[in-house]
């Protein structure tokens, strides 16, 4: 292949595909390639799709995007080892359309985003990794794949490579990630008759409930665990910092098989058949472990980006919209006439500053360092509040205002009044 | 603690597997037996892949690499893991993701 292209996607993921779509809706010559042997096989999520960063993609998603389940309601769980204080959020606002986020099953959602592309115009190789960049001095002119004569060249490489980034690395782009700038998250995908999930969550057909927790289950390494319901599948996982696991050497599956053993868990669970055990990282090290995202002819999209949000469990949807930003900045300099040059590239990073994407992640910068150093919002905390709630439900002749005293009590022992007072700052600056 | 088999979870996911190349090899095996006193690859892969032998040796098969890439970080130390992607169409094929 010695053709010339205007861009060439390295990844079909979310944010590989929102580039590639974009920019050839635009018109642009567009190579994408993806090393599985369709879009999908090498992607991993939870996965929860929101809507608003596809419906400005592709407005009209919905009439053939493979959906699971339209979310109604929003469980938080804070976990001790036999118990769980939890609040929930369900509304029939939800339940209203057009619907604000949807379960998926990626290897099909990431199918599907892939035929919109093609269709759109851009070319697809499949079964093809890229080995390295193609540099001509300091810019990078095309990549080189594993296929035979495989060099193919392009006025702009978008780096849509997921969380390993192998192709920043090598160029020199990037310094190698740390284990404290990425999460390991385990999960299972669990298949269970249709009408058996809508009774268990009470739910109708086609709504869905999401069940994030926190607390004991992660073993007291920085983390949280997850269940989703799929349409005849559940989806239950838990991620913790990598960090975490390399100091206490927790080995990920017997997390999540402890986590699945909890007494309140295992019910929802139960008689499902597992199908598939999967595993990934995530780049939660935020705003200040973000790579630099441009340079001489290339730009970078979504997880090798580190554009995750993990407070609020938001990945896919920066990764469709910083896709998407890049593609237009390619556009318009293409429109322009101007060349891929870093400075005329730098204009991504202006739409990413302006847009929510950026918004967001500086909001939460301090927030993975304070979580690091302060483990006992994943231990003590989770355990205190069972314990309080414990306390207070069970009747047994103690009059309430002495169950008060001795839940002040507990706090004060485990964390001393400045501890308790030290958290509750470190809580306000993490979210702040 | 929950006895559970790695390789019965593995047994429900779709591999093509590049018989002869291992995408990730261990660059010097004698730094591993040596000199790593805390192995984490061999506790902390969600696949498995790396086994403590007796002798301190790190036994590495990656027939059930799940490609996350946590061995290769991981390893800060000695950065002894040369990982690569396997060649395109081989590995972990998701049926699900």
């Amino acid at each position: 292949m010695d053709e010339k292209f205007d861009a060439i996607v390295v990844g079909a993921g979310p944010s590989g595909n929102a580039a590639a779509y974009t920019m050839a809706k635009a018109g642009l010559k567009v190579l994408q390639i993806e090393r599985g042997e369709y879009p999908g096989s090498k992607n991993v999520q939870g996965a929860i799709l929101y809507s608003k960063a596809l419906e400005e993609i592709i407005p009209d998603f919905r009439e053939d995007a493979p959906l699971e389940r339209h979310i109604i309601e929003q469980q938080m769980w804070v976990l001790d080892d036999e118990s769980y204080v939890g609040s929930t959020y369900r509304s029939a606002e939800f339940n209203k359309q057009p619907y604000n986020r949807y379960t998926i099953i990626r290897a099909q959602f990431d199918k599907w985003f892939s035929r919109r592309v093609q269709d759109a115009g851009a070319l697809l190789v499949c079964e093809t990794t890229v080995t390295n960049l193609i540099m001509d001095r300091n810019r990078v002119i095309g990549v080189q794949t594993d296929r035979e004569g495989g060099s193919i060249y392009a006025d702009v490489v978008i780096l849509a490579d997921g969380v390993n980034s192998l192709l920043a690395k090598k160029a020199g782009f990037h310094p190698e990630l740390e284990p404290k700038d990425v999460a390991l998250a385990v999960k299972e995908i669990h298949f269970l008759p249709e009408e058996t999930i809508q009774s268990r969550f009470n739910t109708g057909e086609g709504e869905g409930v999401v069940i994030e927790m926190a607390g004991k289950i992660t073993q007291g390494m920085m983390g949280t665990g997850f269940l989703y319901t799929n349409k005849d599948s559940l989806t239950i996982g838990v991620g913790c910092m990598l960090s975490d696991f390399k100091s206490q050497k927790t080995t990920p599956y017997l997390l999540l098989e402890q986590m699945k053993a909890h007494p309140a868990i295992r019910p929802l669970i139960e008689g499902g058949e597992m199908k598939e055990y999967t595993a990934h990282l995530i780049p939660e090290g935020g705003y200040k472990a973000m790579p630099k995202l441009v340079g001489e002819g290339w730009m970078i999209v979504g997880d090798s980006g580190m554009f995750v949000n993990a407070v609020h469990r938001e990945g896919s949807n920066l990764a469709m919209t910083t896709g998407r930003l890049a593609a237009e900045t390619v556009i318009d300099l293409k429109q322009k006439d101007l060349p891929m040059t870093a400075a005329n590239l730098a204009y991504y990073q202006g739409r990413l500053e302006d847009s929510f994407v950026m918004k967001d992640l500086k909001k939460y910068k301090n927030m993975p360092e304070i979580f690091h150093k302060n483990n006992q919002f994943f231990t003590e905390y989770p355990e205190l509040l069972n314990r309080a709630a414990h306390t207070m439900l069970t009747v047994d002749g103690v009059d309430k205002k002495t169950k008060e005293r001795e839940i002040r009590k507990s706090f004060k022992t485990r964390r001393s009044l400045f501890g308790l007072m030290g958290d509750a700052f470190k809580m306000w600056r993490a979210f702040e | 603690m929950i006895p559970v088999k790695v390789e019965e979870k593995l047994f429900q996911n779709r591999y093509r597997v590049d018989a002869g190349r291992p995408h990730i090899n261990i660059k010097n095996p004698t730094t591993c037996q040596v000199e790593c006193k805390t192995q984490e690859c061999t506790v902390c892969c969600p696949a498995g892949c790396y086994t403590a032998e007796g002798n301190g040796q790190v036994v590495l098969i990656t027939d059930g690499c799940l490609e996350c890439g946590t061995c290769r970080i991981i390893c800060t130390t000695y950065r002894n893991v040369d990982w690569e992607y396997p060649r395109g169409g081989y590995g972990i094929l998701f049926k699900f993701g």
